[in-house]
């Protein structure tokens, strides 16, 4: 895999005059999508019990927004910057290790799972 | 042919599609793009990608998911610009201006691959471009808010096929794009679906070593469209396989072969369609006729699949 390493500053795009904009409007950075967080559609955050885990990897396969992060072949968290609750990890998880807590619960208790 | 290997072996090849792109939640053409991409290994890629839910999702300026290169098309031509890449970059090699190996592969929704794109396919198929065509079919329009299209099922709301008085959904029944790639007599036609991602890696690997043009044809679930719930996604392409509604099978030069035979765990259609509001004006008085010309036809294409198994291998026609 050889995705263009180059940053892009897109920060002040908004004030960008014309040719500042690379011709045909490439993207010179290859999924800087990353930079554009999607956590904010979630109405529902994934919460796993590590302890239940059999650590299939199936959450992994099945997410749609490339958020179940893996280290070492093993799931250890969320990008809660780029979930958008759909609930299919919880869904597929063949433990039932996941389970979907809203919001506004997980904000009333103190930000604990 | 590739092996269907364990998620602990197949994890390890990384995302070529960020987070951040902007498919609705639960949607199923980002599941499809990061399996099958797993299934390139580690050779280098061209994407191209045919106008729909996908490219305008994935490629909002000044952002993009793709950590590949990747090449915008309009509806119509993802199949002619990925062949042309791919013939511009056969060119370079003989005059040895580039070493490194590289592959290509375009996508595109049902509308862009069975209805508006499908002469630029066919041509592309049949000129022979050494590419891998990947239809995400999620059954229609969805990207302009669920309009028909070929791969619409028979019944099926859409904007386009409401319900009322006269009509009950959709008229028509749906054509199959995986048999009209195959006539083709292409070297590599597959059918798969997003709930088993061990086939779905598999056969992408396959249809990326192929030497010649290669097609996946995937379901791809639509929360919006099918008006089901995102959560079960999944579920429901599970589901329409085990009802034999979509079939997983691979035409390795002409020959059929079934990769999932549910024998006595074969469901009846009924059980997916009622989760998905697209199907429920079918469930109300008068739609039983529908119901049962859906059922029929699945069992009657699903019985011409397996003859088509039983045979083997299937003579190519001389000249292909
Ligand atoms: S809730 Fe959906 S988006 Fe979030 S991690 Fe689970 S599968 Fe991915
Ligand atoms: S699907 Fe469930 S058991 Fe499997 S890795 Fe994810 S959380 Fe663990």
């Amino acid at each position: 895999m050889s995705p263009s390493q180059k940053k892009w500053d897109v920060s002040k795009i908004q004030e960008w005059p014309p040719e500042k904009h690379e011709a045909g409007a490439v993207i010179p950075e290859a999924g800087n999508a990353v930079n554009y967080q999607t956590g904010g559609w979630r109405g529902e955050r994934p919460v796993r019990d590590a302890d239940k885990c059999t650590q299939c990897l199936f959450c992994y396969f099945y997410c749609p927004d490339t958020s179940v992060i893996v280290e070492d072949k093993k799931v250890v968290g969320f990008d809660l910057e780029h979930c958008k609750g759909c609930g299919i990890c919880a869904a597929e998880c063949p433990a039932d290790a996941i389970v979907m807590c809203t919001e506004t619960d997980f904000e009333q208790n103190g930000g604990n799972e | 042919m590739a092996t269907r290997l364990a998620p602990k072996e197949l994890v390890t090849r990384g995302d070529r599609l960020s987070g951040g792109h902007r498919l609705c939640a639960g949607c199923g053409a980002s599941i499809v793009v990061r399996n099958v991409l797993k299934g390139a290994k580690d050779h280098p890629l061209v994407v191209g990608c045919a106008t729909g839910c996908l490219e305008v999702s994935t490629t909002i300026y000044p952002y993009t998911a793709w950590k590949d290169a990747y090449i915008h098309t309009a509806f119509e031509n993802a199949a002619a610009t990925i062949s042309g890449a791919e013939a511009a970059f056969q060119s370079l090699k003989k005059q040895g201006k580039v070493s490194k190996d590289c592959k290509f592969v375009a996508f595109g929704g049902d509308g862009g691959t069975y209805d508006i794109g499908i002469q630029s396919l066919s041509g592309a198929l049949e000129r022979g471009h050494d590419f891998v065509y990947v239809c995400y079919d999620n059954g229609a329009y969805m990207n302009t808010g669920f309009q028909r299209s070929g791969a619409t099922p028979l019944g099926a709301w859409t904007t386009t096929t409401p319900n009322g008085k006269v009509d009950l959904g959709k008229r028509q029944n749906r054509k199959n794009l995986t048999a009209i790639c195959a006539a083709h007599n292409i070297p590599y036609v597959a059918q798969a679906s997003v709930h088993n991602f061990r086939d779905l890696i598999a056969k992408a690997e396959t249809a990326f070593e192929t030497e010649g043009p290669a097609v996946l044809v995937v379901l791809s679930p639509c929360p919006r469209g099918w008006r089901s719930d995102p959560s079960q996604s999944v579920e429901m392409a599970r589901q329409m396989v085990q009802s034999c509604y979509w079939p997983l099978y691979e035409i390795i030069d002409g020959r059929y072969v079934i990769n999932y035979d549910p024998k006595a765990k074969k469901i009846p259609v009924l059980d997916w369609m009622k989760a998905q509001g697209r199907f429920g004006h079918l469930f109300k008085a008068g739609g039983e006729d529908i119901l049962q010309r859906l059922q029929e036809n699945v069992d009657r294409e699903w019985q011409r699949l397996q003859a088509l198994a039983q045979l083997g291998a299937v003579e190519t026609p001389a000249g292909a």
